[in-house]
Protein backbone atom coordinates (compact mmCIF):
# COMPACT_ATOMS: atom_id res chain seq x y z
CA UNK A 1 0.00 0.00 0.00
CA UNK A 2 1.50 3.10 -1.20
CA UNK A 3 -0.54 5.19 1.55
CA UNK A 4 1.96 7.16 2.74
CA UNK A 5 2.64 8.49 -0.93
CA UNK A 6 -0.87 10.37 -0.75
CA UNK A 7 -1.56 13.16 1.15
CA UNK A 8 -4.35 13.98 3.25
CA UNK A 9 -4.88 17.25 2.82
CA UNK A 10 -3.31 19.11 0.21
CA UNK A 11 -3.59 23.05 -0.35
CA UNK A 12 -2.14 24.77 -3.62
CA UNK A 13 -2.05 28.12 -3.55
CA UNK A 14 -4.97 28.06 -1.28
CA UNK A 15 -5.76 31.51 0.32
CA UNK A 16 -9.16 32.34 3.47
CA UNK A 17 -11.60 35.20 3.10
CA UNK A 18 -13.60 36.04 5.97
CA UNK A 19 -16.44 38.71 4.76
CA UNK A 20 -14.53 39.78 1.88
CA UNK A 21 -11.42 40.13 3.67
CA UNK A 22 -8.74 37.97 2.87
CA UNK A 23 -7.48 35.99 6.21
CA UNK A 24 -4.48 34.40 4.53
CA UNK A 25 -2.86 33.60 1.00
CA UNK A 26 -1.09 31.81 -1.12
CA UNK A 27 -0.95 28.69 1.26
CA UNK A 28 0.54 25.64 -0.44
CA UNK A 29 1.65 22.11 1.76
CA UNK A 30 0.78 18.27 1.56
CA UNK A 31 0.17 16.27 5.23
CA UNK A 32 0.66 12.84 4.98
CA UNK A 33 -0.72 9.74 7.54
CA UNK A 34 1.14 9.88 10.39
CA UNK A 35 1.93 13.16 10.77
CA UNK A 36 1.38 15.09 13.85
CA UNK A 37 0.88 19.38 12.80
CA UNK A 38 0.94 21.94 15.46
CA UNK A 39 -0.98 24.73 13.57
CA UNK A 40 0.81 28.08 15.39
CA UNK A 41 -0.19 31.59 15.23
CA UNK A 42 -1.80 34.75 16.78
CA UNK A 43 -5.58 35.44 17.82
CA UNK A 44 -7.34 36.19 14.30
CA UNK A 45 -4.76 34.54 11.72
CA UNK A 46 -7.11 32.69 10.79
CA UNK A 47 -6.31 28.86 12.40
CA UNK A 48 -9.90 27.81 13.18
CA UNK A 49 -10.37 29.46 9.62
CA UNK A 50 -7.91 26.31 7.85
CA UNK A 51 -9.63 23.89 10.35
CA UNK A 52 -13.94 25.04 8.79
CA UNK A 53 -12.56 25.02 5.57
CA UNK A 54 -11.38 21.51 5.75
CA UNK A 55 -14.60 20.61 7.65
CA UNK A 56 -16.33 21.85 4.37
CA UNK A 57 -18.11 24.46 6.34
CA UNK A 58 -16.23 27.29 4.70
CA UNK A 59 -15.46 27.62 1.06
CA UNK A 60 -11.78 29.06 0.22
CA UNK A 61 -11.43 31.85 -0.73
CA UNK A 62 -9.27 30.68 -3.35
CA UNK A 63 -7.06 28.11 -4.38
CA UNK A 64 -7.15 24.57 -4.47
CA UNK A 65 -7.71 22.36 -1.31
CA UNK A 66 -8.03 18.86 -1.55
CA UNK A 67 -8.63 16.65 1.50
CA UNK A 68 -8.74 12.36 1.07
CA UNK A 69 -8.43 12.94 -2.06
CA UNK A 70 -11.24 14.92 -3.23
CA UNK A 71 -12.89 18.60 -2.63
CA UNK A 72 -13.88 19.25 1.36
CA UNK A 73 -17.34 18.12 2.23
CA UNK A 74 -19.23 18.38 5.54
CA UNK A 75 -19.93 15.13 7.35
CA UNK A 76 -16.95 13.37 6.33
CA UNK A 77 -16.62 10.53 8.38
CA UNK A 78 -13.15 10.37 7.59
CA UNK A 79 -12.56 13.31 9.97
CA UNK A 80 -12.50 13.84 13.71
CA UNK A 81 -12.90 17.02 14.93
CA UNK A 82 -12.46 18.61 18.68
CA UNK A 83 -13.72 22.10 18.41
CA UNK A 84 -12.56 24.27 20.86
CA UNK A 85 -14.58 25.52 23.29
CA UNK A 86 -17.18 23.09 25.07
CA UNK A 87 -20.08 25.16 26.65
CA UNK A 88 -20.94 22.63 29.02
CA UNK A 89 -21.77 24.06 32.02
CA UNK A 90 -22.59 22.12 35.73
CA UNK A 91 -25.44 21.23 35.15
CA UNK A 92 -25.63 19.41 31.69
CA UNK A 93 -26.70 16.21 32.47
CA UNK A 94 -25.38 13.70 29.71
CA UNK A 95 -22.85 10.92 30.57
CA UNK A 96 -19.70 10.72 28.88
CA UNK A 97 -20.39 7.54 27.40
CA UNK A 98 -23.61 9.11 25.74
CA UNK A 99 -21.02 11.98 24.26
CA UNK A 100 -18.60 9.44 23.18
CA UNK A 101 -21.74 7.74 21.68
CA UNK A 102 -22.79 10.70 18.99
CA UNK A 103 -19.42 9.83 17.71
CA UNK A 104 -21.16 6.61 16.21
CA UNK A 105 -24.29 7.49 15.30
CA UNK A 106 -25.37 10.73 16.60
CA UNK A 107 -26.00 11.90 13.04
CA UNK A 108 -27.93 9.27 11.79
CA UNK A 109 -32.44 9.61 11.71
CA UNK A 110 -34.55 7.79 14.26
CA UNK A 111 -33.67 6.26 17.77
CA UNK A 112 -31.43 3.84 16.68
CA UNK A 113 -31.83 0.29 18.72
CA UNK A 114 -29.57 -0.77 21.61
CA UNK A 115 -26.98 -2.74 20.38
CA UNK A 116 -23.80 -4.38 21.40
CA UNK A 117 -21.74 -3.51 18.82
CA UNK A 118 -21.96 0.37 19.44
CA UNK A 119 -21.14 -0.46 23.49
CA UNK A 120 -18.40 -2.45 22.68
CA UNK A 121 -16.80 0.49 20.26
CA UNK A 122 -17.74 3.23 22.79
CA UNK A 123 -15.81 1.42 25.42
CA UNK A 124 -12.71 0.82 23.18
CA UNK A 125 -12.55 4.52 22.43
CA UNK A 126 -13.22 5.46 26.27
CA UNK A 127 -10.36 3.17 26.81
CA UNK A 128 -8.44 4.33 24.42
CA UNK A 129 -8.19 7.42 25.93
CA UNK A 130 -8.25 6.49 29.66
CA UNK A 131 -11.37 7.77 30.15
CA UNK A 132 -13.04 4.54 31.66
CA UNK A 133 -12.95 6.16 35.12
CA UNK A 134 -15.06 8.52 34.54
CA UNK A 135 -17.20 7.98 31.94
CA UNK A 136 -20.02 6.87 33.60
CA UNK A 137 -20.07 10.67 35.12
CA UNK A 138 -22.03 13.60 33.89
CA UNK A 139 -19.51 15.85 30.96
CA UNK A 140 -20.86 18.87 33.25
CA UNK A 141 -18.99 17.56 36.73
CA UNK A 142 -15.46 16.84 34.72
CA UNK A 143 -12.60 18.79 34.75
CA UNK A 144 -11.08 20.06 31.37
CA UNK A 145 -8.66 17.75 30.59
CA UNK A 146 -11.15 14.92 31.40
CA UNK A 147 -13.86 16.46 29.16
CA UNK A 148 -10.80 16.94 26.40
CA UNK A 149 -10.23 12.65 26.41
CA UNK A 150 -14.04 12.20 26.01
CA UNK A 151 -14.04 14.55 22.90
CA UNK A 152 -11.04 12.91 21.37
CA UNK A 153 -12.71 9.29 22.08
CA UNK A 154 -15.72 10.58 20.48
CA UNK A 155 -14.12 12.22 17.52
CA UNK A 156 -11.82 8.33 16.99
CA UNK A 157 -14.84 6.00 17.18
CA UNK A 158 -15.31 6.63 13.52
CA UNK A 159 -11.87 5.58 12.74
CA UNK A 160 -10.81 8.50 10.85
CA UNK A 161 -7.53 8.87 9.11
CA UNK A 162 -7.50 12.79 9.77
CA UNK A 163 -7.75 14.30 13.42
CA UNK A 164 -8.51 18.32 13.58
CA UNK A 165 -8.02 19.22 16.94
CA UNK A 166 -8.69 23.11 17.84
CA UNK A 167 -6.78 24.43 21.10
CA UNK A 168 -7.06 21.06 22.67
CA UNK A 169 -4.65 21.93 25.32
CA UNK A 170 -6.03 25.60 26.35
CA UNK A 171 -7.38 25.85 30.15
CA UNK A 172 -5.45 22.32 31.11
CA UNK A 173 -2.51 21.96 33.70
CA UNK A 174 1.37 21.62 32.62
CA UNK A 175 0.49 18.25 33.62
CA UNK A 176 -2.51 17.52 31.32
CA UNK A 177 -0.98 19.45 28.55
CA UNK A 178 2.06 16.99 28.23
CA UNK A 179 -0.67 14.01 28.68
CA UNK A 180 -2.59 14.83 25.80
CA UNK A 181 0.21 15.30 23.92
CA UNK A 182 1.78 12.43 24.24
CA UNK A 183 -1.44 10.66 23.92
CA UNK A 184 -2.26 12.33 20.56
CA UNK A 185 1.58 11.93 19.38
CA UNK A 186 0.59 7.92 19.96
CA UNK A 187 -2.58 7.54 17.92
CA UNK A 188 -1.14 9.33 14.70
CA UNK A 189 1.41 6.68 15.20
CA UNK A 190 -0.41 3.83 15.94
CA UNK A 191 -3.20 4.87 13.67
CA UNK A 192 -1.49 5.86 10.51
CA UNK A 193 -3.29 9.50 11.59
CA UNK A 194 -2.57 12.79 10.21
CA UNK A 195 -3.56 15.25 12.98
CA UNK A 196 -3.80 18.92 13.26
CA UNK A 197 -3.72 20.69 16.55
CA UNK A 198 -4.20 23.98 16.30
CA UNK A 199 -2.57 25.54 19.78
CA UNK A 200 -1.03 29.17 20.82
CA UNK A 201 1.78 27.39 22.81
CA UNK A 202 4.52 24.91 21.31
CA UNK A 203 6.24 24.19 24.06
CA UNK A 204 4.63 21.09 25.54
CA UNK A 205 3.88 19.56 21.65
CA UNK A 206 7.75 19.95 21.32
CA UNK A 207 8.73 16.34 21.61
CA UNK A 208 6.09 15.32 19.67
CA UNK A 209 5.26 17.80 16.68
CA UNK A 210 6.41 16.53 13.29
CA UNK A 211 6.02 20.00 11.29
CA UNK A 212 4.20 23.41 11.83
CA UNK A 213 1.73 25.10 9.77
CA UNK A 214 2.85 28.83 11.21
CA UNK A 215 -0.02 31.08 10.21
CA UNK A 216 0.66 34.94 10.61
CA UNK A 217 1.14 37.98 9.26
CA UNK A 218 -1.45 36.66 6.45
CA UNK A 219 0.55 34.15 5.14
CA UNK A 220 1.53 30.54 6.36
CA UNK A 221 4.91 28.53 6.73
CA UNK A 222 5.29 25.42 7.15
CA UNK A 223 8.39 23.43 8.54
CA UNK A 224 10.08 21.47 10.99
CA UNK A 225 10.03 23.20 13.98
CA UNK A 226 13.96 23.60 13.65
CA UNK A 227 13.08 25.39 11.02
CA UNK A 228 10.24 27.60 11.42
CA UNK A 229 11.08 28.06 15.40
CA UNK A 230 14.16 30.19 14.32
CA UNK A 231 14.92 33.55 16.01
CA UNK A 232 15.22 34.81 12.36
CA UNK A 233 11.68 33.65 10.94
CA UNK A 234 9.41 33.75 14.40
CA UNK A 235 10.81 37.36 14.33
CA UNK A 236 9.95 38.15 10.70
CA UNK A 237 6.37 36.76 10.75
CA UNK A 238 5.81 38.59 14.10
CA UNK A 239 7.90 42.14 13.49
CA UNK A 240 9.21 41.61 16.76
CA UNK A 241 12.21 40.30 18.65
CA UNK A 242 11.57 36.86 19.58
CA UNK A 243 13.73 34.70 21.23
CA UNK A 244 14.33 31.29 21.21
CA UNK A 245 16.27 29.42 23.84
CA UNK A 246 17.97 25.58 23.19
CA UNK A 247 18.24 23.40 25.99
CA UNK A 248 20.83 20.70 26.76
CA UNK A 249 18.41 17.88 24.91
CA UNK A 250 18.30 19.97 22.08
CA UNK A 251 14.57 20.76 23.23
CA UNK A 252 13.51 24.96 21.90
CA UNK A 253 12.04 27.07 24.17
CA UNK A 254 10.09 30.26 22.73
CA UNK A 255 10.61 33.51 24.99
CA UNK A 256 8.91 36.61 24.32
CA UNK A 257 6.02 35.39 22.27
CA UNK A 258 3.92 35.33 25.44
CA UNK A 259 2.19 39.46 24.42
CA UNK A 260 2.70 38.83 20.67
CA UNK A 261 0.49 35.67 20.84
CA UNK A 262 -2.62 37.37 22.97
CA UNK A 263 -2.82 40.01 20.14
CA UNK A 264 -4.22 40.00 16.74
CA UNK A 265 -0.98 40.11 14.29
CA UNK A 266 -1.06 43.45 11.93
CA UNK A 267 1.65 43.09 9.48
CA UNK A 268 1.37 42.16 5.85
CA UNK A 269 4.34 40.29 5.43
CA UNK A 270 3.37 37.33 3.00
CA UNK A 271 3.84 33.48 3.73
CA UNK A 272 7.39 32.21 4.12
CA UNK A 273 7.89 28.54 3.40
CA UNK A 274 10.24 27.10 4.44
CA UNK B 1 -67.01 21.67 36.48
CA UNK B 2 -64.68 22.34 39.36
CA UNK B 3 -65.86 20.50 42.58
CA UNK B 4 -66.99 18.18 44.68
CA UNK B 5 -69.63 16.17 43.24
CA UNK B 6 -73.31 15.05 44.74
CA UNK B 7 -73.22 12.24 46.89
CA UNK B 8 -69.24 11.51 45.78
CA UNK B 9 -67.34 10.42 48.54
CA UNK B 10 -63.45 9.12 49.25
CA UNK B 11 -63.93 5.77 50.66
CA UNK B 12 -60.47 4.66 50.59
CA UNK B 13 -61.23 1.80 48.43
CA UNK B 14 -59.27 2.79 45.54
CA UNK B 15 -60.86 0.14 43.20
CA UNK B 16 -64.17 1.27 44.05
CA UNK B 17 -63.60 4.94 44.15
CA UNK B 18 -61.48 4.88 40.75
CA UNK B 19 -64.86 3.01 39.46
CA UNK B 20 -66.63 6.00 40.86
CA UNK B 21 -64.43 8.25 38.71
CA UNK B 22 -64.46 6.53 35.50
CA UNK B 23 -68.04 6.33 35.66
CA UNK B 24 -68.68 10.27 34.43
CA UNK B 25 -67.99 10.98 31.07
CA UNK B 26 -66.16 14.21 31.88
CA UNK B 27 -63.56 12.00 33.86
CA UNK B 28 -62.87 9.89 31.65
CA UNK B 29 -62.45 12.48 29.08
CA UNK B 30 -60.37 14.47 31.57
CA UNK B 31 -58.09 11.17 31.92
CA UNK B 32 -57.68 10.52 28.23
CA UNK B 33 -56.42 14.34 27.34
CA UNK B 34 -54.30 14.02 30.41
CA UNK B 35 -52.59 11.18 29.46
CA UNK B 36 -51.84 11.99 25.89
CA UNK B 37 -50.62 15.97 27.30
CA UNK B 38 -48.21 13.62 29.93
CA UNK B 39 -46.51 11.50 27.84
CA UNK B 40 -45.97 14.02 24.98
CA UNK B 41 -45.03 17.16 27.72
CA UNK B 42 -42.67 14.53 29.22
CA UNK B 43 -40.64 13.49 26.17
CA UNK B 44 -40.10 16.90 24.74
CA UNK B 45 -40.00 18.48 27.93
CA UNK B 46 -36.71 16.37 28.49
CA UNK B 47 -35.22 17.81 25.05
CA UNK B 48 -36.87 21.31 26.37
CA UNK B 49 -34.36 21.46 29.81
CA UNK B 50 -31.44 19.72 27.61
CA UNK B 51 -31.51 22.80 25.15
CA UNK B 52 -32.09 25.22 27.40
CA UNK B 53 -35.28 26.16 25.69
CA UNK B 54 -37.49 26.70 28.84
CA UNK B 55 -38.00 30.31 27.53
CA UNK B 56 -39.11 29.26 24.10
CA UNK B 57 -41.80 26.83 25.39
CA UNK B 58 -43.01 29.64 28.38
CA UNK B 59 -43.34 32.03 25.31
CA UNK B 60 -44.89 30.05 22.97
CA UNK B 61 -47.97 29.19 25.54
CA UNK B 62 -48.52 33.16 25.89
CA UNK B 63 -48.20 33.25 22.19
CA UNK B 64 -50.57 30.66 22.05
CA UNK B 65 -52.55 32.30 24.38
CA UNK B 66 -53.43 35.23 21.70
CA UNK B 67 -53.69 32.74 19.15
CA UNK B 68 -56.82 31.47 21.50
CA UNK B 69 -58.44 34.13 22.11
CA UNK B 70 -58.73 35.00 18.65
CA UNK B 71 -60.30 32.04 17.73
CA UNK B 72 -62.66 32.33 20.37
CA UNK B 73 -63.58 36.00 18.84
CA UNK B 74 -63.66 34.34 15.44
CA UNK B 75 -65.96 31.97 16.66
CA UNK B 76 -64.05 28.50 16.11
CA UNK B 77 -62.30 26.03 18.66
CA UNK B 78 -59.60 27.71 20.87
CA UNK B 79 -57.55 24.56 20.01
CA UNK B 80 -57.42 25.49 16.19
CA UNK B 81 -56.25 28.92 17.44
CA UNK B 82 -53.61 27.96 19.55
CA UNK B 83 -52.03 25.47 17.34
CA UNK B 84 -51.68 27.90 14.38
CA UNK B 85 -50.24 30.94 16.61
CA UNK B 86 -47.77 28.43 18.52
CA UNK B 87 -46.62 26.52 14.90
CA UNK B 88 -46.40 30.01 13.17
CA UNK B 89 -44.38 31.81 15.77
CA UNK B 90 -42.44 28.50 16.71
CA UNK B 91 -41.39 28.78 12.89
CA UNK B 92 -40.29 32.45 12.99
CA UNK B 93 -38.75 31.70 16.47
CA UNK B 94 -36.09 28.49 14.79
CA UNK B 95 -35.69 30.17 12.21
CA UNK B 96 -34.22 33.70 13.01
CA UNK B 97 -32.62 32.69 16.69
CA UNK B 98 -29.61 30.29 15.90
CA UNK B 99 -27.41 31.30 18.93
CA UNK B 100 -28.87 31.08 22.47
CA UNK B 101 -28.59 34.96 23.04
CA UNK B 102 -29.97 36.37 19.92
CA UNK B 103 -32.49 33.60 20.34
CA UNK B 104 -33.91 34.89 23.30
CA UNK B 105 -34.33 38.42 22.44
CA UNK B 106 -36.02 37.09 19.26
CA UNK B 107 -38.35 35.14 21.01
CA UNK B 108 -38.76 37.78 23.35
CA UNK B 109 -39.84 40.48 20.65
CA UNK B 110 -42.53 37.95 18.85
CA UNK B 111 -43.74 37.29 22.57
CA UNK B 112 -44.81 40.41 23.05
CA UNK B 113 -45.88 41.54 20.05
CA UNK B 114 -48.21 38.37 20.45
CA UNK B 115 -49.51 39.51 23.75
CA UNK B 116 -50.48 42.68 22.63
CA UNK B 117 -52.56 40.89 19.87
CA UNK B 118 -53.99 38.98 22.88
CA UNK B 119 -54.83 41.98 25.00
CA UNK B 120 -57.15 43.29 21.28
CA UNK B 121 -58.70 39.96 20.83
CA UNK B 122 -59.63 39.92 24.40
CA UNK B 123 -60.91 43.72 24.45
CA UNK B 124 -63.11 42.56 21.38
CA UNK B 125 -64.87 39.65 22.55
CA UNK B 126 -67.32 40.45 25.01
CA UNK B 127 -67.89 37.57 27.34
CA UNK B 128 -64.31 36.70 27.70
CA UNK B 129 -63.65 35.84 31.25
CA UNK B 130 -64.60 32.60 31.75
CA UNK B 131 -63.20 31.35 28.29
CA UNK B 132 -59.70 33.51 29.59
CA UNK B 133 -60.02 32.22 32.26
CA UNK B 134 -59.69 28.67 31.43
CA UNK B 135 -57.18 29.33 28.68
CA UNK B 136 -54.85 30.67 31.61
CA UNK B 137 -55.44 28.27 34.05
CA UNK B 138 -56.31 25.08 32.12
CA UNK B 139 -60.22 23.26 31.90
CA UNK B 140 -59.21 19.94 31.61
CA UNK B 141 -62.41 18.88 33.19
CA UNK B 142 -64.27 20.63 30.73
CA UNK B 143 -62.92 19.16 27.70
CA UNK B 144 -64.56 18.00 24.92
CA UNK B 145 -64.24 14.57 22.82
CA UNK B 146 -63.28 17.03 19.91
CA UNK B 147 -60.08 18.65 21.95
CA UNK B 148 -58.88 15.02 22.56
CA UNK B 149 -59.49 13.93 19.39
CA UNK B 150 -57.41 16.98 18.28
CA UNK B 151 -54.59 17.00 21.20
CA UNK B 152 -54.29 12.64 20.12
CA UNK B 153 -53.35 13.62 16.42
CA UNK B 154 -50.84 16.77 18.02
CA UNK B 155 -49.44 14.37 20.09
CA UNK B 156 -48.98 11.54 17.07
CA UNK B 157 -47.37 14.02 14.68
CA UNK B 158 -45.13 15.73 17.38
CA UNK B 159 -44.21 11.92 18.86
CA UNK B 160 -43.35 10.44 15.29
CA UNK B 161 -41.19 13.86 14.92
CA UNK B 162 -39.12 13.18 18.53
CA UNK B 163 -38.70 9.76 16.74
CA UNK B 164 -37.36 10.23 13.68
CA UNK B 165 -35.12 13.06 14.69
CA UNK B 166 -34.30 11.76 18.31
CA UNK B 167 -30.24 11.29 17.52
CA UNK B 168 -29.32 14.39 15.49
CA UNK B 169 -31.97 16.27 18.07
CA UNK B 170 -29.71 14.95 21.36
CA UNK B 171 -26.31 15.32 19.37
CA UNK B 172 -26.99 18.97 17.84
CA UNK B 173 -28.25 19.82 21.90
CA UNK B 174 -25.32 19.13 23.29
CA UNK B 175 -22.52 20.12 21.28
CA UNK B 176 -24.40 21.69 17.74
CA UNK B 177 -20.94 22.55 16.58
CA UNK B 178 -19.40 19.24 16.65
CA UNK B 179 -22.96 17.60 15.22
CA UNK B 180 -22.99 20.49 11.96
CA UNK B 181 -19.07 19.49 11.29
CA UNK B 182 -20.44 15.16 11.38
CA UNK B 183 -23.20 16.57 9.14
CA UNK B 184 -25.94 17.15 11.39
CA UNK B 185 -28.38 19.64 9.46
CA UNK B 186 -28.29 21.53 12.84
CA UNK B 187 -30.39 24.87 11.14
CA UNK B 188 -33.49 22.03 9.88
CA UNK B 189 -33.53 20.31 13.56
CA UNK B 190 -33.87 23.33 14.98
CA UNK B 191 -36.75 24.74 13.35
CA UNK B 192 -38.37 21.23 13.46
CA UNK B 193 -37.78 20.74 17.49
CA UNK B 194 -39.55 24.40 17.58
CA UNK B 195 -42.76 23.38 15.67
CA UNK B 196 -42.80 19.87 17.68
CA UNK B 197 -42.44 22.05 21.02
CA UNK B 198 -45.59 23.95 19.68
CA UNK B 199 -47.59 21.00 19.19
CA UNK B 200 -46.74 19.91 23.06
CA UNK B 201 -47.48 23.35 24.46
CA UNK B 202 -50.84 23.59 22.23
CA UNK B 203 -51.90 20.08 23.92
CA UNK B 204 -50.66 21.40 27.38
CA UNK B 205 -52.40 24.42 27.47
CA UNK B 206 -55.95 23.01 27.92
CA UNK B 207 -54.38 21.19 30.56
CA UNK B 208 -52.81 23.23 33.13
CA UNK B 209 -53.45 26.41 31.15
CA UNK B 210 -51.04 29.10 30.00
CA UNK B 211 -49.52 30.42 32.71
CA UNK B 212 -48.97 27.05 34.20
CA UNK B 213 -47.50 25.25 31.27
CA UNK B 214 -44.39 24.43 32.86
CA UNK B 215 -45.33 22.29 35.57
CA UNK B 216 -46.30 19.63 32.84
CA UNK B 217 -43.38 20.69 30.14
CA UNK B 218 -39.98 22.03 32.36
CA UNK B 219 -40.76 20.25 35.94
CA UNK B 220 -41.32 16.44 35.40
CA UNK B 221 -38.14 16.64 32.72
CA UNK B 222 -35.82 19.15 35.30
CA UNK B 223 -36.31 15.89 37.50
CA UNK B 224 -35.38 13.50 35.36
CA UNK B 225 -32.03 15.23 34.52
CA UNK B 226 -30.91 15.41 38.00
CA UNK B 227 -32.02 11.55 38.68
CA UNK B 228 -30.58 10.42 35.85
CA UNK B 229 -27.68 11.53 33.09
CA UNK B 230 -28.58 8.32 30.50
CA UNK B 231 -31.02 9.93 28.05
CA UNK B 232 -33.15 6.90 27.29
CA UNK B 233 -33.44 6.54 31.21
CA UNK B 234 -34.40 10.08 31.53
CA UNK B 235 -36.98 10.55 29.36
CA UNK B 236 -38.79 7.36 31.30
CA UNK B 237 -38.99 9.49 34.54
CA UNK B 238 -39.66 12.57 33.03
CA UNK B 239 -42.96 10.97 31.12
CA UNK B 240 -43.68 8.98 34.30
CA UNK B 241 -43.52 11.70 36.54
CA UNK B 242 -45.61 13.76 33.81
CA UNK B 243 -48.47 10.78 34.02
CA UNK B 244 -48.46 10.80 37.97
CA UNK B 245 -48.41 14.25 38.68
CA UNK B 246 -51.53 14.19 35.91
CA UNK B 247 -53.49 11.37 37.46
CA UNK B 248 -52.95 11.99 40.77
CA UNK B 249 -54.19 15.86 40.33
CA UNK B 250 -57.19 14.54 38.71
CA UNK B 251 -57.62 11.93 41.29
CA UNK B 252 -57.84 14.64 44.13
CA UNK B 253 -59.51 17.12 42.06
CA UNK B 254 -62.61 14.75 41.75
CA UNK B 255 -63.15 15.25 45.59
CA UNK B 256 -61.79 18.11 46.60
CA UNK B 257 -63.10 21.60 45.26
CA UNK B 258 -60.21 23.33 44.14
CA UNK B 259 -58.93 23.39 40.93
CA UNK B 260 -57.29 20.40 39.03
CA UNK B 261 -54.15 23.33 38.05
CA UNK B 262 -53.48 24.04 41.65
CA UNK B 263 -53.05 20.27 42.60
CA UNK B 264 -50.47 19.23 39.30
CA UNK B 265 -48.54 22.14 39.72
CA UNK B 266 -48.01 21.36 43.65
CA UNK B 267 -47.15 17.55 42.97
CA UNK B 268 -44.69 19.06 40.51
CA UNK B 269 -43.40 21.54 43.12
CA UNK B 270 -43.18 19.26 46.20
CA UNK B 271 -41.45 16.35 44.07
CA UNK B 272 -38.82 18.84 42.50
CA UNK B 273 -38.17 19.81 45.98
CA UNK B 274 -37.79 16.89 47.49
CA UNK B 275 -35.54 16.09 45.05
CA UNK B 276 -33.33 18.70 45.51
CA UNK B 277 -33.74 18.46 49.40
CA UNK B 278 -32.87 14.62 48.84
CA UNK B 279 -29.18 15.94 46.57
CA UNK B 280 -28.10 18.08 49.27
CA UNK B 281 -28.45 15.86 52.25
CA UNK B 282 -26.70 13.12 49.74
CA UNK B 283 -23.78 15.58 48.83
CA UNK B 284 -23.60 16.85 52.58
CA UNK B 285 -22.40 12.71 53.18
Amino acid sequence: MNDSQQPVISARNLSASFADKVVWAGASFDIFPGELIAVLGPNGAGKSTLLRMLLGLQAPGAGNLEVLGGPPRRGNPAIGYVPQSRPWDAETSISGIDVVGFGVDGSRWGIGLRSRQKERIVAEAIAAVGAAAYAERSVGRLSGGERQRLLLAQALVGNPRLLLLDEPLASLDLRNQTEVAEQVSGLAKDRRLAVLLVTHDLNPLFAVVDRLLYIAGHGMAVGTPAEVITSETLSRLYETTVEVLEDTQGRRFIVGMEDVMAHPHGGHESGRHV
Amino acid sequence: MVGMKAGVMFSWNLFRDLQQVFSYGFMRNAFLAGTIVAILAGVVGYMVVLRRSSFAAHALSHIGFAGAAGAVVAGVSAVLGLLAFTLLAAAVMGSLGQKLRSRDTVIGIVLAWALGLGVLFLSLYKGYATEAYALLFGEILGISRLDVLVTFIAALVALAGIVVMYRPLLFSSIDEEVAEARGVPVRFISVAFMLTLALAVSAAVQVVGVLLIFSLIVTPAAIAERLSNRPSSAIYISVLLALAFTWIGLFISFYLPYPVSFFITTLAFGTYLVVRLGERRGRGR
